[in-house]
């Protein structure tokens, strides 16, 4: 099967690393995943809607807070800006005004990073909120892509891939519409590249809902 | 997240249960928890769980001058953190009173009783050592981080390879994991710690406490033991008067849970170490049990990608071209900016004061002669406006003022009325003494 699928890479198309996801493997939190896509793991956490602490509460909607935790040394900048996108992800799904001035705070912890961590974050709090039976407007995937100099497109990277590309882009793909919710790039890539990165991040997102349909199923599946 | 409280009800089911010889999760008192280990890709990654309670640990390592005082040996530095996905009362970032405590213990028992041969992470004396760097995270809290802390502390140091290195004269040469294989640590032993909680001051003793038994006991000893029996930290929280003879319990108690779990880290390492050796799988994905059912599996699947140029190239050229109209700002009279294509400024026009004042700062060395004019066509452009019967607006406060002192005469006239022929009075008034002004200037 091995070499069928690295064929299968060579002739252009590409192909998404082996998926493992834990639902509840936390006792504490109110809901957790813990999400692995070949040699990259995170574990999400996520407690609320509960009550919020001090001047943190929103008259209107619920205030969601996300944190990502590496796994040496303190978090910089880098985690800084990836819980904003992370946070502004969860935003547009999570239906927050039925929780006014509560607060709901998610807590992602790089266990393993082996190349495509953001997209490995997005995937395990949308399990986390998955798990915790938070209301949803729809789901959320993540997907990287990385551009190879010599021009292929490659889905889900490892840290040696993302090292050799010229751009690795990550989106963020909503289940209802498949629209692009979230995307981040590094590196310089045309339109038509970013157009088809994002064609190809929607045909994945699409093996990636059946993924999470399958483990939600197999989750329910003895009640 | 604040954290949520034990009630007194549960409190006293506990300390009754206790008295009783009984615990919540069915143990027996000196029964100790199952401890799981497992190892990530990397090396000196692993997960400990000791029941429910789940620690995280990564050991890294890199060249660092040492310290002056100690030039010939290697550093090492343990820190755990208290992940606020471990329990809802714990906040990222904080030093609280228990986690400085903990590192404190962690630090006695892993640096302190010299498990570590530091001599042997020096590389060039008094200018290059080895810095190992042990990283902790609780995340999951379920009693007794403290002793599934010092499990994967010791599991992470014994599991860690470091880059082989040599010296030849000056150079310090070192190989990447291609070229050489990796080092482990060379380690004397491996303390571990045993934690017994005491109740009813100290009547009941617990080994292996959960956090609600955390919560209700009276203190905590920790004893740290490795497995020739010899105690390398003895830690009591205080709270309670403990007895030669209960400490020495304790320690013969510590002596069988170090032997057995001792035992069972070795069998882990050896383990990963036979996986690894035959090119088999491992890593957290392989330690999830396959027959979980809230765990589930996708093996390496394949997306088609063929058609995405076709899908992109519709894309853009389905695309409209960027607009390029550009909105000219217009400037109808000067002092006031206009932004869009033939909008009509919906602000109306000057007021004749204001423009009068325009005016003037146009042409600020006007003779006064042309001044009296200006008055007159003030005059008639106010009798103008009262036949319209328009209420004028009036933005001076001072003549507002005016209308409220004046009192109403005539009730018969409309407000509006007597609001003009006060405003034209005043502001003729105002005019001659806006000139008086000006004269004195």
């Amino acid at each position: 099967v091995a070499m069928e699928l690295w064929g299968y890479r060579a002739m252009g198309g590409s192909c998404l690393r082996p998926f493992s996801c834990e639902l509840g493997p936390l006792s504490r939190p109110d809901g957790s995943a813990a999400f692995l896509q070949g040699d990259t793991s995170v574990l999400a956490a996520l407690y609320g809607p509960a009550e919020a602490k001090g001047n943190r509460e929103l008259p209107e909607r619920a205030a969601l807070e996300v944190l990502l935790r590496p796994k040496t040394g303190l978090p910089g900048v880098g985690e800084r800006s990836r819980e904003q996108l992370l946070r502004r992800t969860c935003e547009a799904v999570v239906l927050g005004r039925l929780h006014p001035r509560c607060a709901v705070s998610v807590v992602l912890q790089v266990v393993a990073d082996g190349g495509s961590l953001l997209s490995c974050c997005l995937n395990a709090a949308c399990m986390g909120l998955l798990d915790a039976g938070l209301p949803l407007a729809s789901l959320f995937c993540g997907v990287t892509c990385a551009l190879h100099p010599d021009g292929s497109l490659i889905l889900d990277p490892t840290t040696r891939q993302e090292q050799e590309a010229r751009a690795v882009l990550t989106f963020a793909i909503d289940s209802a519409e498949k629209k692009v919710l979230m995307a981040s790039t590094k590196g310089a890539c045309s339109m038509e590249e970013m157009q088809q990165c994002i064609a190809a991040a929607q045909s994945a997102a699409d093996t990636i809902f059946q993924f999470y349909r399958d483990s939600i199923r197999r989750r329910y599946s003895k009640s | 997240m604040k954290p949520s409280p034990v009630s007194n009800c549960e409190r006293r089911f506990l300390l009754r249960a206790i008295e009783e010889g009984k615990r919540l999760d069915g143990r027996q008192c000196y029964d100790y928890r199952n401890v799981r280990i497992s190892f990530g890709t990397e090396y000196g990654c692993c997960i400990v769980e000791l029941g429910k309670t789940r620690v995280l640990a990564q050991v890294s390592c890199e060249l660092v001058p040492p310290k002056p005082s100690r030039p010939t040996e290697g550093i090492l530095f343990v820190n755990l953190e208290l992940s606020p996905m471990a329990a809802p009362g714990l906040e990222p970032g904080r030093q609280s009173d228990l986690l400085v405590k903990l590192n404190r213990q962690i630090e006695r028992c892993l640096r302190n009783s010299r498990c570590i041969d530091t001599e042997s992470l020096c590389v060039v004396a008094g200018e290059k050592v080895w810095q190992i760097r042990l990283d902790m995270h609780l995340l999951n809290h379920d009693g007794n981080i403290i002793d599934a802390a010092s499990i994967a502390g010791i599991v992470a140091l014994c599991h860690f390879r470091r880059p082989d290195v040599s010296v030849q004269g000056e150079e310090v040469t070192v190989y990447t994991p291609e070229e050489r294989d990796p080092v482990p640590l060379s380690i004397h032993h491996m303390p571990i710690c045993v934690s017994f909680a005491f109740f009813q001051q100290g009547t009941y003793l617990l080994v292996d406490p959960s956090e609600r038994e955390e919560r209700v006991m009276d203190g905590l000893l920790v004893i740290a033991m490795n497995k020739h029996q010899e105690i390398c930290t003895i830690d009591s929280s205080g709270g309670i008067v403990l007895l030669k003879n209960q400490v020495l319990r304790c320690s013969k108690i510590t002596a069988v849970k170090v032997a057995e779990i001792t035992e069972l880290i070795q069998k882990a390492l050896e383990n990963d170490q036979k996986v690894r050796k035959e090119g088999g799988k491992f890593g957290f994905a392989e330690s999830i049990p396959n027959q979980k059912i809230t765990a589930f599996k996708m093996e390496s699947a394949a997306v088609d990608t063929n058609n995405v140029e076709e899908q992109a190239e519709e894309i853009i050229t389905k695309a409209d071209p960027p607009s390029e109209v550009f909105a000219n700002p217009v400037l109808y009279t000067p002092g006031t900016a206009q932004i869009g294509e033939g909008i009509e400024n919906s602000w109306g026009d000057f007021e004749e004061s204001e423009r009068e004042e325009a005016a003037e700062e146009e042409g600020e060395g006007d003779a006064t002669a042309s001044e009296c004019q200006k008055m007159e066509i003030e005059g008639t452009s106010i009798i103008e406006e009262t036949k319209t019967d328009e209420p004028i607006l009036l933005s001076d406060s001072e003549e507002e003022e005016v209308v409220i002192l004046q009192p109403q005469e005539l009730p018969k006239k409309t407000r509006a009325q007597t609001n003009l022929k006060q405003g034209s009075t005043s502001k003729k008034a105002f005019i001659k003494r806006r000139k008086k002004k000006r004269a004195a200037h």
